[in-house]
């Protein structure tokens, strides 16, 4: 099991870059979709079954694979954009960068005083990749739909690390991870819904208007 | 265990909780039961009151003490709760003063009248409440931090209920940016306090050694901190604004309790501490004089009432740090009676000021109320229309100038004693305190010219305004919350011996204990009897002049307006105005006042033009002093604003690179 575990993080990983070189919104959606229904898998492939675990992955599935992604999908459909244009920093040198943050990401794991039974997972490797890609998608990209996806694609990240830490993880907490990840997605629909009203454009970098003098 | 439904610490506690949620009824109903929630949600908050004095009062005189431990997963080791006569001292006027605000604010603030901002007010004074009550609760670094920003934070909302009008964002503001500096400094303290103890919980009281170094800093951080929440000049520049815009109850919680919360920080400090050196003592009394004396001259100046009252409020929080430099002074000198009286003063002018000031801004709210305006030069025979107002308004100006038979002097007294017992000692602390005597003696002759001022021009006269003549008393739910405090300053002031045993237990809780067990009691350096017996004189005195005024006026003739004076057709513009009244004293203290005047320029010839004249006070320190050094800081560090681009991608550009300096340095 640990081997096929491994194997959806390297798709894990795969699907970072798909979001690094697309500037096609839909697509990079589902690719974060695709990425949400895996790690909803993930929990079911490391613990032993319960029903808990059960209630979690398909909560999981349903709100990271279809909820957050129908939303996203109707705000592009609305907003009629349909391509990032000019980002911040072109296609090419971002996915290097992120290249050069996922090797960094393995190198550094190595060095972190793990306890033996995570030694040889690429949990965490996996996980700070994903949290520098997020990262990268929010720092490069201007429109705000790319904005959330690089803030779900944090969140991921930070999930796979979750499941390392807690051997059967509180409802509670993972309730509230959830939970947080939706309402943001709501707020974030509402202010692209109101950049796209106020600036007619989703660029997020007509912002800095707002700043005081 | 059914006694311990009734232990001291279970009372206390629950009060804190249902003031915490006694705005929930108000916040989450529908609008055609404001009304019904916003009773609701009142009699919540004096329920919390009653419970929480009961508390407060039992765990002071069955001298009961106790400690809570929670451990909790946080890394900041363990939450601890606690209460302690100082605590408790403290918790009389939280819940004495919110329960009457409360219950005034039914009346005042009524649903019906203010639909839309009564929800949060009501909702944002039980979180303050409870609030305050956790600041004096928390006995570690963190729950204080934790309870200190809620109460910050509610005190905010409540500033700013009236956020349309501009005046009021701008004083909101003022506030939330004061209120955080202040914050910082307790960021510093409370790490300066870890060096020093190794934990985040509270020392017990005088196990830290005051030397230089360490506690010197701590002691200044505490002093900028605290001070800025208690308002101690010259960092009260949030207050006038602050509780001028606030609604009057609001102001009367503010002004009556959360400075006194800056107090008891800046007393729980100095509590850790034994030997403290002479400047601490020293600078405390300073810092207490200086307040006292420009805090009652900026009083004087103004033309706003409440503006009025809140320098007020920085007036007694000097004469409080005075009471607290004096107990400071006499730990140096070793001086029994000076840290007793000191302290023991400080603590009930604590309790008092919040009595008496609560009850002027209540009174201060009533005019407002009934008149509509709460600018001075517009108002005037208001004591006819509102007797009881009036009445009230008049204890608590008697009280607040520290006259006898009211709590007011009871407390000076204490200070005074302190003083003069000072003057006996030697060496440097002798000086201070002979030079701080006169200084108490000013301010509380310059409150009584202050208030003369206040109470001839409001309540006495005709008015001087047609569309602010005052027309309707205030209902009962106004008034009785201002016989409560009117009652307990009364109170205080004739029989100061029934709170000498709590005031002296609490009091000594702080101090160290210099002639061994037991040591000096109160009633000891006190003639509490002999207050209790003038008072009593002064109050059957004033019966009597008040009966015999009545036979004359009743056996006179006609009326006339006030202060007519023989002159035919008087008229209300020729009364004194506030201005008027002030102008010597002003003159005296321009120095530090600033004043404005706007002067005419065409009173010339033998039938000069029509012509105005005005003046005003403004905020000396903060528009001479710290707006344009701000300003210059601005300006300088204009480079450092380009960090700030207002691209989002940019800041989270920082915590990316924030990221993985971090992760780069595991390596190293």
């Amino acid at each position: 099991m640990i081997t096929l575990a491994d194997q959806l993080l390297v798709l894990v990983l795969l699907i970072n870059f798909i979001a690094l070189g697309t500037g096609r919104l839909i697509f990079a959606i589902r690719a974060v979709a695709v990425q949400g229904v895996i790690l909803g898998i993930l929990p079911g492939m490391i613990h032993s079954f319960s029903w808990h675990l059960v209630g979690i992955t398909v909560v999981i599935i349903i709100v990271k694979g279809f909820v957050i992604p129908h939303l996203l999908g109707r705000a592009v459909r609305s907003a009629e954009i349909k391509r990032e244009v000019e980002p911040f920093l072109g296609y090419v040198p971002t996915l290097l960068l992120g290249a050069i943050f996922t090797a960094f990401a393995f190198g550094f794991s190595g060095s972190l005083p793990m306890v033996p039974e995570h030694q040889n997972y690429m949990f965490v490797p996996a996980s700070i990749a994903t949290l520098m890609t997020g990262f990268l998608v929010l720092t490069t990209r201007r429109k705000a739909i790319f904005q959330v996806i690089g803030y779900l694609i944090l969140e991921n990240g930070i999930f796979i690390f979750g499941l390392l830490l807690a051997g059967a993880m509180p409802v509670m907490v993972e309730a509230g991870a959830l939970l947080d990840l939706l309402v943001g997605t709501f707020v974030m629909g509402i202010v692209i819904n109101q950049i796209s009203r106020e600036f007619s454009s989703l660029d997020t970098s007509l912002l800095t208007s707002l700043k005081e003098e | 265990m059914a006694l311990e439904w009734f232990a001291p610490s279970t009372l206390i506690f629950s009060a804190t909780l249902v003031a915490a949620f006694s705005g929930i009824p108000s916040l989450l109903s529908p609008p055609r039961l404001a009304a019904r929630s916003q009773l609701l949600s009142v009699i919540l908050m004096l329920l919390a009151s009653v419970t929480g004095l009961a508390g407060a009062l039992a765990s002071l005189v069955t001298r009961h003490s106790t400690l809570f431990q929670l451990t909790w997963s946080l890394p900041f080791g363990p939450l601890q709760l606690g209460i302690d006569p100082l605590s408790a001292w403290f918790l009389l006027p939280i819940f004495g003063v919110t329960g009457c605000a409360a219950l005034y604010a039914r009346a005042y603030w009524h649903a019906d009248r203010h639909s839309a901002s009564v929800r949060p007010l009501t909702f944002f004074f039980g979180i303050m409440t409870a609030g305050m009550a956790g600041v004096v609760l928390a006995r570690d670094a963190f729950s204080f931090l934790f309870a200190w920003e809620i109460m910050a934070l509610a005190a905010y909302f409540l500033v700013s209920t009236e956020h349309e009008k501009p005046e009021v964002r701008e004083a909101g503001i003022l506030y939330m940016i004061t209120t955080h500096t202040g914050t910082l400094g307790l960021f510093v303290l409370f790490p300066l306090l870890y060096l020093l103890t190794g934990s985040w919980l509270f020392p017990s009281p005088l196990t830290l050694t005051a030397s230089p170094g360490l506690p010197s800093a701590l002691f200044l951080a505490a002093l900028f901190a605290f001070g800025l929440k208690a308002g101690i000049m010259p960092f009260h520049i949030w207050l006038p604004s602050a509780h001028a815009n606030a609604p009057s109850h609001v102001s009367a919680a503010m002004s009556g309790v959360i400075l006194k919360i800056g107090i008891y920080g800046l007393i729980r400090t100095l509590s850790f501490f034994h030997g403290v050196p002479l400047w601490w003592g020293c600078s405390v009394l300073l810092l207490g004089g200086v307040s006292g004396v420009i805090g009652v001259a900026f009083a004087i100046g103004q033309h706003d009432l409440k503006r009025l009252l809140a320098y007020h409020s920085i007036e007694n929080i000097g004469i409080i740090f005075m009471g607290v430099g004096v107990a400071l002074i006499g730990q140096t000198v070793g001086s029994e009676p000076m840290m007793l009286l000191g302290m023991a003063g400080a603590l009930l002018h604590v309790v008092n000021h919040a009595l008496f000031k609560a009850l002027l801004f209540l009174g201060a709210g009533s005019v407002i109320h009934g008149t509509g305006t709460r600018e001075i030069d517009l108002l005037g025979g208001v004591g006819r229309k509102l007797p009881v107002t009036a009445l009230l308004f008049g204890v608590g100006s008697v009280a607040i100038c520290g006259l006898p038979p009211l709590n007011g002097f009871v407390s000076e007294l204490l200070i005074y004693l302190g003083l003069f017992h000072g003057i006996q000692a030697d060496g440097g602390g002798a000086v201070a305190v002979a030079l701080a005597t006169p200084v108490l003696a000013l301010v509380g002759a310059l409150a009584v010219a202050c208030f003369v001022k206040v109470y001839g021009i409001v309540f006495l006269g005709s008015p001087r305004s047609d569309h602010h003549v005052a027309h309707h008393e205030a209902g009962w739910q106004m008034l009785l919350p201002m016989v409560l405090l009117g009652v307990g300053c009364l109170a205080i002031g004739i029989v100061p011996g029934g709170i000498a045993g709590a005031l002296q237990y609490a009091s000594r809780s702080v101090l160290p204990d210099v002639v061994g067990q037991g040591g000096l009691l109160l009633s000891g350096v006190v003639p509490l009897m002999v207050l209790t017996v003038v008072s009593l004189l002064l109050l059957a005195l004033m019966v009597l002049l008040g009966w015999w005024y009545r036979r004359l006026i009743s056996s006179s003739t006609g009326f006339a307006p006030t202060w007519g004076c023989g002159y035919q057709r008087p008229a209300p513009r020729m009364q004194y105005t506030a201005s008027s009244f002030a102008e010597m004293l002003i003159g005296l203290f321009s120095f530090a006042l600033r004043p404005k005047q706007h002067r005419p320029d065409k009173m010339k010839g033998l039938f000069p033009a029509s012509a105005r004249f005005f003046s005003h006070v403004p905020e000396a320190v903060l528009e001479l002093l710290y707006i344009p050094v701000l300003q210059e800081l601005y300006r300088r560090f204009s480079g450092i604003r380009r960090m700030q681009s207002g691209i989002l991608q940019q800041y989270v550009l920082y915590s990316l690179i924030t990221l993985i300096l971090l992760l780069a340095a595991s390596y190293f």
